[in-house]
C-alpha cells in the first residue's frame, strides 16, 4: 500500500467471489501488494474447475503445480481470509463502502480436522462423487480430494440417513460438529471482485450428439477427470461402457458454442483443450486413432506450436466439418458419428470407441449481486470508468486459464485503486 | 543470541500408535539435549498450539520443531513470527501415513527425520528482514496503448510513474486507429473509442513524467532501486523507480519478404497496417491509379502460421480483416469483400462480430490456400485460390488485395546479447585457434542481435529481458503470466504475446498489479513469487570466493553482476531465494540463514547408516519442495507405502542441491542417492526455470566424485516427477532400492 493511503476503516479492503484460479489469483496479487481480503468461495475447496483438470495445454503440466504455489502463498499470508462453502448473499453501498452480507453453510466439520480419516472409515453412505461428475463413489464423510484446499474435511449432510452421526463419533479430535448451522457474516470493503467462473454447456440439451443415450459419449470436462490419476479410473482413459481401452477416439469441436440454438459465442478454450486430449489418449494407447471434427481450430498466439506439434501424430486426424449426430450402435458396441466432411465435399459415417464432446463455457452469473451488469450470454459486462465492482475471469468472457489469471490479477489493481481512492477521501 | 530449542512431538493421526514415542522424544532430549520437548496427542489442536505458544512467550523458546504432519499443512494456524526458526519433521504422511505396519525400520525412519529437523533447527538463525528505503516509482518503456494504460493505471493506484516513449508522442499503433474491435455488448459494432483522452491525461496527469522522444539509455540496480538513465531530446534524465514494465509493443511483419503473396507485384496489394492507414485517412481507393475500389480480397495469416515465416498465430488479424470488411462496407455497399482463411479465428464474444459479417450477402468468405497472386487485366490483381470449402480452385479478381500480416514483438533477446558480446571477446582473446574460430562462428550466428538493446540493463546476464519462444519475453508458466525471469520487470502487451488494444489495455493492468506488488513487498524485504514473503536472503562469504562464476552465471534470474575479476555483486531484491546460486558453488560460500550447504550436511550425517550386516541400506532422496514433495505427501494421504530405508530432505529447488552433499552422503555409506524434481527442456515445470535441469547438469561433475570413491554411477539417479505423479512415485523409488539391491551396499559404511 502506499505510504499516503491506509486501510479501509472498518474492515477488510477487498472481498473476491470466487476461488477458482481467477478469484484466488485476485485475492492473493491484492494481498501480496498490501490489501487485507475476504475470498469467498461456494464449494469445500478452492481451485475451481482447474483443480479437476489433468493438464493444462500446451504444457501438459498438471494444474496441482500451480495451485500448490497459489495455496502456500495464501497460508503465508494472514491479510488473506478464505470462506469456503460461503456465499455472498447481498451487496449494498457504494464504490469504497459497501457492505457484503456472507452466507457461510455448514459443514459440519471445525478446523481441528487433521485429515486422518477416521470419519470416512466409520461412514457408511456412498455418494456419486462430485468431484468426479459422478463416475465414482465417495463416502459422505471425507475430503473433496487429497489435494484440496483447505485440508479440511466436509460431511454431505443431505445424503445421510436420519440420526446417524457414526462421523461423529468416530472423530477422536471433536472436529465432526453435526449440530453446525448456517453462519452469516458482514464484511465492509471498498471493492468486490466477482470471479464466479463457469460451468460447461449442458450437453444433455444437445440432442443430437448422443449425450445421456450412450455412456461412451463423453464430455470433455469428464475426460479430464479420467485421465487423472486421481480421476474415477486411475488415470486411465477407458469406455466407460465396458471398461475397454478404446481404438478409435472422436472429438467433437463446438458442441454447443458457435451454435445459435445454444451458445453462439465461441467459448475459446475448447480447440487447444481437444488437442490436449487427443494427446491423453496418444499417450496411453499407442495405437489408438484419434479424429478431431471442427469447424476453425483456433489456437491463438504461441498456442499454434502445440497445435502444430499434435498435427503432426499421424494417428490424430483433423477434419473440418460440423458433426450432424453422435449415436450409440447397437450392434458393434461403438458409436457412430455422421459429419459432412467439408473439405472432402462428401458426407462421412464413422464408428468409433470413445466421443468427447467438446462443451464450451457457461458464465455462473446467477443469484450475483445488484449492480453487475451481464450482457447477452449473461457474462459481466466489465463497466466503464471508475466503480468498485469488478470482473474477473470466465464470469466476464471464456477465456483460458493464462487470460483468466491475468485478468486476475488486473481487477486485483482496480480493487487495489478502489482501496486506495477510498483511503483518500473516507 | 543463543537460541532455545523447543521440539513438540505429535502422537495424534495414528502416530503414536505405529511409534515409540517414548524412544523417540529421547532422541531430543538425550542425543540432543534439547532444553524444551513435549509430546502431545492432539498438538494441531488448540490446545498444542496453546502449548507452544506458551513456551515461546513464557520459557523463552525461540525455535521450534515440530514433527507430525505435514509442513503443508495446517500452516495457518502455525503461523509465528515469520523471522523465527522453525522446522517441521513430516511424521505423518511420510513416516506413518505411508508404512502402515510400523517396526523397526519405520521407527528408525521416524527418528533420522527428527535428527535431521533439530539438526537444522540448531544450525539455523532468526532471519533479519532486510527492508531499505526504496523508490516506489514504476517505470514504463514504451508509450503505446499498453503502456499509457500502465501509466493510468498505476498513478491512479496513488504511484508515481515515468513513461517512456521513443516517438515524438504517446499512442503508439492503437492511436492511430480509427476505430477498434467490439468491446460492448451487442459485439456487433465496432469500438469508436480511441485513445485521445487516455493520452492527453497521461501527459497532464500530475503523477506520470511522459518523457517522448526518449530511449532507455541504461538502466541498473533491482526492484526497489533501479537507476535509469533516459536520453532525451534535451539531455540525459536520471529515474530513480522501483520497478519496470516493458510495454515496447510490435512492428508489422516485413512484407517484403511475402512476395509469394504479391507484395510488391502490383501498388494494389497492400498489408492489413497500410489498408488502416489508407481506410482511416480517406476513402477506399486503388493505390495504383487512385480509382474506387470495388472488390478487394483479404489473405489471411500473411506470414503467420507459416514455418517459413511467423509459426505462431498473431491472434489479431482475423478480427482485422473484419473490422476492415465493415470499414469497406460503410464507404461502399456494393462492394464486394472476399476472405480466404486458414481458419476464422474470433475467440468468446468476437463471433458475433464474425457471424455479422458473414451474413452479408456481398461478403465471401472460404478456408483457402492462396496459391499466387498476380497483376491481372483491367488493372486489377488475380488472386489464385487453392483447396476451398466449394470444393475447387478459383480465381478471383479484385481492385485491391490485402494481406493480413502478423505481429512481430519489439522485443530484444537478453541473453543473445550477452552471448554475442562473450563471443566476440574471446574470438580474439580465446585460448586457441580452435576456440576463437568457434566464437567467430557464433558471432556470426548472433550477430543479427547487435545493437538492439532496448531496456539496456546492466545486468550480467544481459541487457534485456531473456525471450521464450518466437523472441517474446512472455513467461512460460500457464498459471504465472507475469513470470519474466528479470524480478521486478514485467513485460505487457503485445510484446509479450500477440493481442488486440482490449486485452493489451487489460494486459497493462495486470502488469501494473505487479509492479506495485514488486516493490510494496521489497519495501518489506519479502520475496516475490513463487516464495512470496520470504525473508531469508543469501550471503556471500566473499573471502573465499575463487571467481568460478558459476553462480552468476546460473542465476536464473540474474539477480548477480560481476566485478572485473569475477566476483558476484548480489542484488538482493532481485533474489526469488531459490538457492540456486548455493546450489552452484564449489566453495560452499553462499548461505541463507535458514538454509545451507552446511545445514544440509549436517542433516545428511544426522542420519544413522546401519552397518552392512544389519542389511538395512539407506538411499538419500532430495526432493523439490514445490511439486515432488506435496507428491510424497498425496502419496501419504493415498496410504501408498513407501520404501523405509528412503530419507527425504527437502529442497527449494532441486537446483540448489550442491554435489558435496552427494560426496557426503556416499562417502558416510548411504548406500544412493535420488534426486526427484520438476519437469525440464521446453515445457519446463520448475518454477525456478532452470533448476532441475542444472542439478542434472551437475551431476555429471559427480562421476569424477564416484570415480575417486570407486562406486558406481548408477548409486545417483535424477529423476523428474509432476507433481500429480504420486501414483508413481512408490514405485520409482521401489526400482530405485532394487537397483541399489543390485549394487550392494556401500562400502563405505562405517567409516
Amino acid at each position: 500500500m502506499n505510504d499516503t493511503a491506509t486501510k479501509h476503516p472498518e474492515g477488510e479492503d477487498l472481498l473476491v467471489i470466487g476461488g477458482g484460479i481467477a478469484g484466488m489469483t485476485a485475492a492473493i496479487e491484492a494481498a501480496e501488494a498490501g490489501c487485507r481480503v475476504v475470498l469467498v468461495e461456494k464449494s469445500p475447496s478452492l481451485g475451481g474447475r482447474v483443480a479437476a483438470v489433468n493438464q493444462y495445454f500446451p504444457k501438459l503440466c498438471p494444474p496441482a503445480c500451480g495451485l500448490e504455489i497459489n495455496y502456500k502463498r495464501i497460508k503465508n499470508n494472514p491479510a488473506i481470509q478464505v470462506l469456503t462453502m460461503a456465499e455472498v448473499e447481498n451487496v449494498t453501498g457504494e464504490p469504497g463502502d459497501y457492505t457484503v452480507s456472507v452466507r457461510i453453510a455448514p459443514r459440519y466439520v471445525t478446523e481441528a480436522c487433521t485429515l486422518c480419516g477416521d470419519c470416512t472409515d466409520a461412514c457408511k453412505v456412498e455418494i456419486p462423487d462430485p468431484f468426479n461428475f459422478g463416475l465414482s463413489k465417495t463416502k459422505a464423510a471425507g475430503m473433496v480430494h487429497k489435494g484440496a484446499f483447505p485440508a479440511q474435511y466436509v460431511i454431505h449432510r443431505e445424503a445421510c440417513p436420519d440420526n446417524c452421526r457414526s462421523c461423529e463419533a468416530a472423530c477422536q479430535y471433536g472436529a465432526v460438529h453435526l449440530a453446525q448451522q448456517v453462519e452469516r457474516r458482514t464484511f465492509h470493503v471498498a471493492a468486490v471482485v466477482a470471479a464466479t467462473g463457469w460451468a460447461p454447456y449442458d450437453a444433455a440439451k444437445l440432442d443430437n450428439l448422443g449425450y445421456g443415450k450412450t455412456p461412451d459419449v463423453v464430455t470433455n470436462v469428464i475426460m479430464e477427470r479420467l485421465a487423472s490419476p486421481d480421476g474415477p479410473t486411475g488415470g486411465k482413459i477407458l469406455r466407460p461402457s465396458d471398461g475397454k481401452a478404446p481404438s478409435r477416439v472422436a472429438f467433437v469441436q463446438c458442441a454447443g458454442s458457435r451454435d445459435e440454438n445454444h451458445l453462439p459465442y465461441c467459448s475459446a478454450v475448447c480447440c487447444p483443450a481437444s488437442l490436449k486430449q487427443a494427446t491423453y489418449v496418444r499417450e496411453q494407447h499407442p495405437d489408438a486413432e484419434v479424429t478431431i471434427f471442427y469447424i476453425d481450430i483456433r489456437t491463438l498466439g504461441r498456442l499454434e506450436d502445440f497445435y502444430s506439434k499434435v498435427a503432426k501424430d499421424e494417428k490424430i486426424r483433423l477434419v473440418k466439418g460440423k458433426v450432424a449426430k453422435v449415436s450409440g450402435d447397437a450392434g458393434t458396441g461403438g458409436v457412430t458419428v455422421e459429419v459432412e466432411d467439408v473439405m472432402g465435399g462428401r458426407k462421412l459415417t464413422e464408428t468409433f470407441d470413445l466421443v468427447v464432446l467438446a462443451t464450451g463455457i457457461v458464465p455462473q452469473t446467477d443469484g450475483l449481486p445488484e449492480g453487475f451488469v451481464l450482457d447477452e450470454f449473461n457474462f459481466i459486462a466489465q463497466p466503464a470508468g471508475r466503480t468498485g465492482l469488478y470482473a474477473a475471469g470466465c464470469a466476464r468472457r471464456p477465456e483460458e486459464v493464462s487470460a483468466t489469471v491475468q485478468d486476475g490479477t488486473g481487477s486485483a489493481l482496480r480493487a487495489f485503486q478502489c482501496v486506495v481512492r477510498s483511503a483518500h477521501h473516507g | 543470541m543463543d537460541k532455545k530449542t523447543g521440539v513438540y512431538i505429535c502422537s495424534g493421526c495414528s502416530i503414536g500408535e505405529t511409534l515409540d514415542m517414548e524412544a523417540l522424544a529421547k532422541v531430543a532430549e538425550s542425543e540432543f539435549k534439547v532444553p524444551v520437548c513435549r509430546t502431545h496427542n492432539f498438538l494441531c489442536g488448540r490446545e498444542g498450539l496453546g502449548m507452544i505458544r506458551k513456551d515461546l512467550e513464557e520459557e523463552g523458546v525461540s525455535a521450534v520443531v515440530i514433527a507430525g504432519w505435514s509442513p503443508r499443512m495446517k500452516t495457518e494456524a502455525f503461523r509465528f513470527d515469520p523471522a523465527m526458526v522453525q522446522e517441521r519433521v513430516n511424521l505423518r504422511e511420510h513416516v506413518v501415513w505411508s508404512h502402515a505396519d510400523g517396526g523397526e525400520d519405520v521407527q528408525m525412519l521416524a527418528e533420522d527425520y527428527l535428527r535431521m529437523g533439530i539438526v537444522k533447527a540448531n544450525k539455523s538463525e532468526p532471519l533479519q528482514p532486510v527492508a531499505e528505503e526504496i523508490s516506489k516509482r514504476i517505470l514504463v518503456v514504451g508509450g503505446g496503448v499498453t503502456g499509457v494504460t500502465s501509466a493510468l493505471e498505476a498513478a491512479a493506484a496513488g504511484y508515481e510513474v515515468t513513461l517512456v516513449e521513443k516517438q515524438d508522442q504517446l499512442g503508439g499503433f492503437v492511436g492511430t486507429l480509427s476505430r477498434r474491435f467490439p468491446k460492448d455488448p451487442p459485439y456487433t459494432e465496432l469500438n469508436l473509442e480511441g485513445i485521445a483522452d487516455k493520452i492527453q491525461e497521461a501527459l497532464y496527469h500530475p503523477k506520470i513524467q511522459a518523457l517522448t522522444s526518449a530511449r532507455i539509455k541504461k538502466i541498473e540496480g533491482e526492484p526497489g532501486r533501479f537507476n535509469a538513465v533516459v536520453e532525451t531530446k534535451s539531455g540525459d534524465t536520471e529515474v530513480k523507480a522501483g520497478a519496470v514494465i516493458m510495454a515496447t509493443g510490435w512492428k508489422p511483419y516485413d512484407a517484403s519478404k511475402l512476395g509469394h503473396l504479391g507484395y510488391g507485384t502490383s501498388p494494389d496489394v497492400v498489408t492489413n497496417v497500410e489498408f488502416e492507414k489508407m481506410a482511416g485517412e480517406g476513402p477506399v481507393v486503388r493505390p495504383s491509379d487512385g480509382k474506387p475500389v470495388e472488390s478487394v480480397l483479404f489473405v489471411q495469416c500473411a506470414g503467420s502460421r507459416d514455418e517459413n515465416h511467423l509459426p505462431y498465430c498473431s491472434s489479431v488479424c482475423c478480427m482485422a480483416t473484419l473490422k476492415h470488411a465493415a470499414y469497406i462496407r460503410s464507404r461502399n455497399p456494393d462492394a464486394k469483400v472476399y476472405i480466404i482463411y486458414k481458419d476464422m479465428r474470433t475467440p468468446g464474444q468476437y463471433e458475433k462480430f464474425y457471424m455479422k459479417t458473414q451474413d452479408h450477402a456481398l461478403n465471401f468468405l472460404t478456408k483457402g490456400e492462396v496459391a499466387a497472386v498476380e497483376a491481372g487485366g483491367n488493372g486489377k490483381v488475380t488472386v489464385q485460390v487453392k483447396d476451398t470449402l466449394i470444393g475447387r480452385d478459383m480465381a478471383v479478381e479484385a481492385d485491391l488485395v490485402v494481406l493480413a500480416t502478423g505481429m512481430v514483438p519489439n522485443a530484444a533477446d537478453g541473453e543473445a546479447i550477452r552471448a554475442l558480446e562473450d563471443a566476440k571477446i574471446k574470438a580474439t582473446t580465446g585460448e586457441s585457434e580452435n576456440q576463437k574460430a568457434e566464437a567467430a562462428k557464433t558471432v556470426e550466428a548472433l550477430k543479427h542481435h547487435e545493437g538492439t538493446a532496448i531496456l539496456n540493463l546492466t545486468y550480467r546476464q544481459g541487457p534485456d529481458l531473456p525471450v521464450l519462444a518466437h523472441g517474446f519475453p512472455d513467461s512460460n508458466f500457464v498459471c504465472f503470466p507475469y513470470e519474466t525471469r528479470r524480478t521486478g520487470i514485467y513485460a505487457a502487451g503485445t510484446v509479450r504475446a500477440p493481442m488486440d488494444s482490449v486485452h493489451a489495455e487489460e494486459d497493462a493492468l495486470g502488469a501494473a498489479m505487479k509492479a506495485i506488488q514488486s516493490v510494496e513487498l521489497a519495501s518489506r524485504g519479502e520475496a516475490v513469487h513463487p516464495r512470496s514473503r520470504d525473508l531469508s536472503f543469501p550471503e556471500f562469504f566473499l573471502q573465499r570466493c575463487t571467481q568460478c562464476k558459476r553462480c552468476t552465471e546460473e542465476c536464473p534470474f540474474g539477480a548477480l553482476d560481476e566485478d572485473e575479476k569475477g566476483t558476484p555483486k548480489p542484488n538482493p531484491y532481485r533474489c526469488r531465494r531459490c538457492g540456486v546460486c548455493m546450489g552452484a558453488c564449489p566453495e560452499r560460500i553462499v548461505s541463507f540463514k535458514n538454509y545451507s550447504v552446511d545445514m544440509i550436511a549436517s542433516m545428511i550425517k544426522a542420519i544413522e547408516v546401519p552397518d552392512e550386516d544389519e542389511e538395512k541400506p539407506r538411499v538419500l532422496v532430495f526432493m523439490c519442495e514445490n511439486d515432488a514433495y506435496p507428491s510424497l505427501d498425496i502419496a501419504g494421504l493415498h496410504r501408498k507405502e513407501i520404501n523405509p530405508y528412503v530419507r527425504v530432505i527437502p529442497l527449494r529447488c532441486l537446483g540448489s542441491m550442491n554435489i558435496v552433499w552427494i560426496a557426503d552422503a556416499l562417502s558416510r555409506g548411504i548406500d544412493g542417492v535420488m534426486l526427484v524434481g520438476c519437469k525440464y527442456g521446453d515445457d519446463y515445470q520448475c518454477h525456478f526455470a532452470k533448476g532441475s535441469e542444472l542439478a542434472d547438469r551437475r551431476l555429471e561433475n559427480v562421476k569424477e566424485t564416484l570415480d575417486r570413491l570407486r562406486l558406481e554411477s548408477e548409486r545417483i539417479q535424477l529423476t523428474q516427477l509432476a507433481i500429480n505423479e504420486y501414483d508413481k512415485l512408490p514405485s520409482l523409488i521401489e526400482t530405485f532400492m532394487k537397483r541399489i539391491d543390485e549394487l550392494g551396499p556401500n562400502p563405505y559404511k562405517g567409516f
